[in-house]
């Protein structure tokens, strides 16, 4: 089973220690951003920002905090996009972006239905979290993790994490945060950021039912077109062989009722 | 604070007034979380809804100024519904004490007042054949402070108090039930606060209604109570602590004025009570000029009392300083680690007073706006004569020293790099400038004996100044043998110790293992972690603890003893703060608060310049007239010159507050030359009411203008629903606020919030009113 990292959107205070930890381990630059009438700021996840703050105002008087990031996805739309095998699975269950492999496409960006891997127009290649990959192997917490202050994040596996989310739904649900609920136990199949929040995913901008178009598998050609159209090759010979076969049988039927 | 940070986790009800605690200390949710996994409560009292408000468990809209209506609210709540700890107040405060017929208190003003200024002698006891103060422990006598205070706050009944405050009664009565529970005895209840209530013409006042309340609920001196002051910058407890104010000098003596202590024997009879721990204030006193001046300080020559500055009975503080400097009768200023072009109020004034100095010298990490005053927007450098010299200072990982955190926990930072370039340590600059005063002072100069008789040894030439050296100064050694003293049990009048600060004495007392150096967790107990650090005095975590358990010894809770008696012992977790040793119980039973002449806490206090006991005012400037009394304003408030014509409602209708943002630092000059941070905050802005931006066509994230008398500045508005127009007494109000971070230096410079700011403040310490002033704004 594999680690995930548990936000707690409302023991969260949004200090942004989580957004700034992950500049500095990463020795990410910083944008010039304007002030937009809102303290969410960068507006979006970036190739040079990985974590964000998003902040959200009710229209029944809450300011909702979340902090944002890659969800390492089971059932991942840029894994499954990209034509250059450039986002992986780790190990640890997470994505990591293999820079190396990217051509700036923006496949990945256009399919992520939380809009996460972004295209540096500089570098033309694209950048997201990495889930701490070097940091977790060596037994340490992500960067945003370890920072936080009062446990609004927490790593580890996926079944505790689950369980202190449940507890924690139900501890809220009777504090009177009737709409407490878990976001990421099935959403893409699994996150590996699982978020406890008090009111439904749209009130803190979280798509409620995220998925990506099945024609993602399309641009696998690109990338493995031997493979692919191997794939589709024996699908379909075993497809026209099973209709080839059940015609046959249905002849054959057909004979046993004819004298 | 009177207990410490760790200390929140045992509190049950926490109220935060005036204190944005998960934006400006997010360290301490920690510990606020802890007591909230036990169930405990958090509130908050702010005019918007901060990301404090926005986690705690109840949040009041409070408008700007009237926190004392609230609290006085509260105080009227306990009272009458007898939430009060009663046997706590009959041992531990002076509820029962009989006020002398002399004092009153008539529509807004007290006893004593003419021209300006109290006369505090009516303020006083009624005293018996013995010259003691007369008691009713039955607290029914009309004159006993319980019976007096029950009075002056009927007058805060829930309605008045809604009405002056602009909140909801089912706020305010939610708030009063949850937070005045804790006066049950195994309760605690935990005051939180900060710049929101202190920086008020009426803010000495804010903070006494805080302990007038928590004594009240018997909340003092117990684990997860008290009245905690969340400090606003890392080190300004030590700062205070070590007299950085021109009243004190270290460890909270009075400076001496030279009318009324012309010699060491008038400063020791008029300043030394009879009761009290301040009854050894001479010891203290002394041990602090023996330091400074070593063997030329001997009984003969009164310890060279006569080379201590003496003051002239004028206040020096910030606004007075440049009061005086904007008319022209400042020289010279050093303007070290401080950016008043930005932090201080009605920074238009200050701004152009620093151009009368014949110089500055600027010590601080960047060129602030200070430093750079002369070439500031729209300022003429060729008209401007002051020199101006910007000394590089070293930062604070790139020395060794001592910083004491909110809970006067005194712990050691190690120099972790080089400074840059040519950036020194304070110390350094501080030892160069004694070594130049003194060279220039040796070959002539006026009374250059106080310089040159200075015990001044910490370093040899420009080298790097031993800051050991003057810990253990700090700390107090023996003359004879220059061995650290243990602490101030053992400091004497006789000039045989020295001490630099007599509170700090024990936080290095031994030179292999310093206190202040110590990092030992404890391993089981109640969170006092004796071994981490050192807290002043006597590492003693939780002041008046004597009140933790009651006369007999029992302590009030149970689950978290603290200091106790059992086993006819006295069993401790924490320095006991009262005289244990071969004391049973009774003997202390009405004596916990050794500071105070009286050994019990006051309820009522003749100390204060305005008011024994605080009544609300309204802010120098205030949309409405005061509904409690006919007195608008607080009575002994200096109307500095400066200053000028104060606001008038129709020209500036809306309510202007200042805050500050956890992405930022202070005047802004570090962080906003911090792109990671100033990419999260860039630019200055305000925030309004949905309302208040629809009347005035205002949109979320255009570009506003927002005036007062002193002046205007550009800024970016948020229209957000977390401030809300409020019904203060019929009329609906509306509050502009905003950060004040931004100035004309840095990578991220934006208008300065405190150019809107007044020059006026509290009447006791001048803080400045930062918190409510009258404004305007407009679209840009």
């Amino acid at each position: 089973m594999s680690n995930v990292v548990l936000v707690d959107t409302q023991k969260c205070m949004a200090c942004r220690g989580c957004q700034v930890a992950c500049k500095d381990w990463n020795r990410l630059p910083a944008g010039v951003t304007k002030f937009r009438g809102t303290y969410t700021n960068p507006p979006t996840l970036q190739a040079h920002t990985w974590n964000h703050l998003v902040f959200s105002e009710t229209d029944k008087g809450r300011w909702l905090f979340a902090s944002l990031s890659c969800m390492h996805c089971n059932d991942a739309a840029c894994i499954n996009v990209c034509p250059m095998g450039a986002l992986q699975r780790t190990k640890a269950g997470t994505v990591w972006p293999d820079t190396d492999k990217c051509i700036g496409c923006s496949l990945c960006a256009q399919y992520c239905p939380f809009q996460v891997p972004q295209v540096s127009k500089a570098t033309n290649k694209m950048g997201k979290c990495t889930g701490c990959a070097e940091r977790v192997s060596q037994g340490l917490k992500p960067a945003c993790v370890a920072t936080c202050p009062n446990g609004a994040l927490l790593y580890g596996q996926r079944g505790a994490m689950l369980k202190l989310a449940r507890e924690r739904v139900e501890a809220l649900r009777r504090q009177g945060f009737y709409e407490a609920n878990i976001y990421g136990e099935f959403e893409m199949n699994g996150l590996g950021r699982i978020y406890v929040l008090t009111e439904m995913p749209a009130a803190y901008g979280l798509p409620e039912a995220p998925g990506y178009n099945a024609t993602a598998w399309v641009w696998q050609l690109a990338r493995r077109p031997l493979g692919t159209l191997t794939a589709i090759g024996l699908f379909s010979g075993l497809v026209a062989g099973f209709l080839r076969w059940r015609g046959e049988r249905m002849q054959q039927r057909k004979g046993e009722y004819t004298l | 604070m009177t207990n410490h940070w760790i200390d929140y986790q045992h509190s049950d009800v926490i109220m935060a007034i005036g204190v944005n605690t998960a934006e400006n200390h997010p360290m301490s949710m920690r510990w606020i979380d802890r007591a909230r996994e036990r169930g405990a409560k958090l509130i908050s009292i702010d005019p918007r809804l901060t990301r404090t408000a926005a986690v705690a468990d109840l949040w009041l809209p409070l408008r700007p100024g009237t926190d004392i209506a609230l609290l006085g609210g509260l105080i009227n709540y306990t009272i009458a519904n007898e939430l009060y700890h009663r046997e706590y107040i009959v041992n531990y405060t002076n509820a029962s004490y009989i006020l002398d017929p002399g004092y009153y208190f008539a529509d807004g003003v007290f006893s004593g007042y003419a021209d300006g200024s109290y006369n505090r002698d009516t303020w006083k006891y009624e005293l018996d054949e013995d010259g003691n103060p007369r008691k009713d422990p039955g607290l029914q006598h009309p004159r006993c402070v319980f019976q007096v205070l029950k009075n002056h706050y009927a007058r805060y009944d829930a309605d008045t108090v809604c009405k002056i405050v602009g909140c909801s009664r089912e706020d305010f009565e939610l708030v009063a039930r949850t937070f005045c529970a804790t006066g049950a005895t195994d309760k605690a209840g935990n005051i939180l606060y900060a710049m929101g209530i202190t920086q008020s013409t009426h803010g000495s006042q804010n903070v006494r209604a805080t302990g007038v309340l928590q004594l009240l609920l018997g909340n003092i001196g117990i684990p997860g109570g008290g009245v905690n002051a969340q400090r606003g910058e890392a080190n300004v407890q030590g700062s205070t602590d070590m007299a950085m104010l021109y009243h004190i000098l270290p460890g909270y003596l009075n400076m001496p004025q030279a009318k009324d202590h012309p010699t060491l024997a008038d400063y020791n009879a008029k300043e030394t009570p009879a009761s009290s721990y301040w009854s050894n204030k001479p010891k203290f006193l002394i041990s602090m000029l023996k330091a400074w001046w070593g063997e030329k300080a001997t009984p003969e020559n009164d310890f060279c009392y006569h080379w201590l500055p003496k003051l002239d009975g004028k206040n020096h503080s910030h606004i007075a300083i440049f009061e005086a400097m904007a008319r022209g009768e400042i020289q010279g200023m050093f303007v070290w680690g401080q950016n008043p072009a930005v932090g201080g109020p009605q920074a238009e004034l200050e701004r152009k007073a620093l151009e009368s100095l014949d110089w500055m010298v600027a010590v601080d990490l960047f060129e602030t706006e200070t430093a750079s005053f002369w070439r500031r927007p729209k300022a003429d450098p060729a008209s401007i004569k002051t020199e101006v010299f910007l000394l590089p200072a070293a930062a604070s990982y790139e020395k060794d020293g001592s910083v004491s955190n909110s809970g006067r926990w005194i712990q050691w930072r190690h120099k972790a790099i080089e400074p840059p370039g040519e950036a020194k340590s304070d110390l350094w600059i501080a030892d160069q400038l004694y070594k130049a005063l003194h060279y220039h002072y040796s070959r002539g100069g006026v009374f250059p004996d106080p310089i040159l008789g200075l015990n001044w040894d910490y370093g040899q030439g420009e080298e790097e100044p031993d800051i050991e050296k003057v810990a253990l100064e700090i700390n107090g050694y023996e003359i004879e043998n220059h061995k650290p003293l243990e602490n101030f049990t053992k400091l004497a009048a006789d000039g045989s110790t020295a001490c630099g600060c007599w509170i700090y004495s024990g936080y290095y007392n031994d030179l292999e293992d310093p206190p202040a150096k110590r990092r030992i967790r404890e391993q089981k107990g109640i969170g006092t972690h004796a071994d981490w650090a050192f807290a002043w005095p006597l590492n003693r975590r939780i002041l008046y603890n004597r009140c933790s358990s009651d006369p007999s010894g029992k302590p009030w809770n149970p689950k978290v003893p603290l200091v106790f008696w059992e086993g006819g012992e006295w069993r401790m977790n924490d320095v006991p703060d009262f005289a244990w040793k071969d004391n049973p119980p009774e003997n202390t039973a009405q004596s916990p608060f050794i500071m105070l002449p009286e050994l019990q806490a006051r309820l009522f206090s003749p100390g204060m310049a305005d008011g024994p006991l605080p009544e609300h005012y309204e802010p120098a400037e205030s949309p409405v007239h005061n509904v409690l009394s006919s007195q608008q304003n607080n009575p002994v408030i200096t109307w500095w010159q400066g200053l000028g014509k104060l606001a008038a409602r129709e020209e500036f209708p809306y309510i202007g507050t200042t805050y500050r943002v956890s992405e930022h630092w202070q005047s802004g000059i570090m962080t906003r030359n911090s792109p990671w941070l100033a990419e999260m905050a860039p630019e200055m802005f305000v925030e309004i009411s949905v309302q208040l931006a629809e009347k005035l066509g205002i949109s979320n994230g255009s570009q506003v203008l927002v005036s007062t008398p002193r002046g205007e500045i550009k800024a970016v508005a948020y229209v957000t629903r977390r401030l809300k127009p409020m019904q203060v007494g019929g009329k609906l109000v509306e509050i502009v606020g905003m950060p004040w971070h931004w100035g004309y230096r840095g990578l991220f410079p934006g208008d300065s919030a405190n150019v809107l700011t007044p020059h006026v403040g509290d009447p006791n310490t001048t803080i400045p009113e930062y918190k409510a002033f009258l404004c305007n704004i407009r679209r840009a």
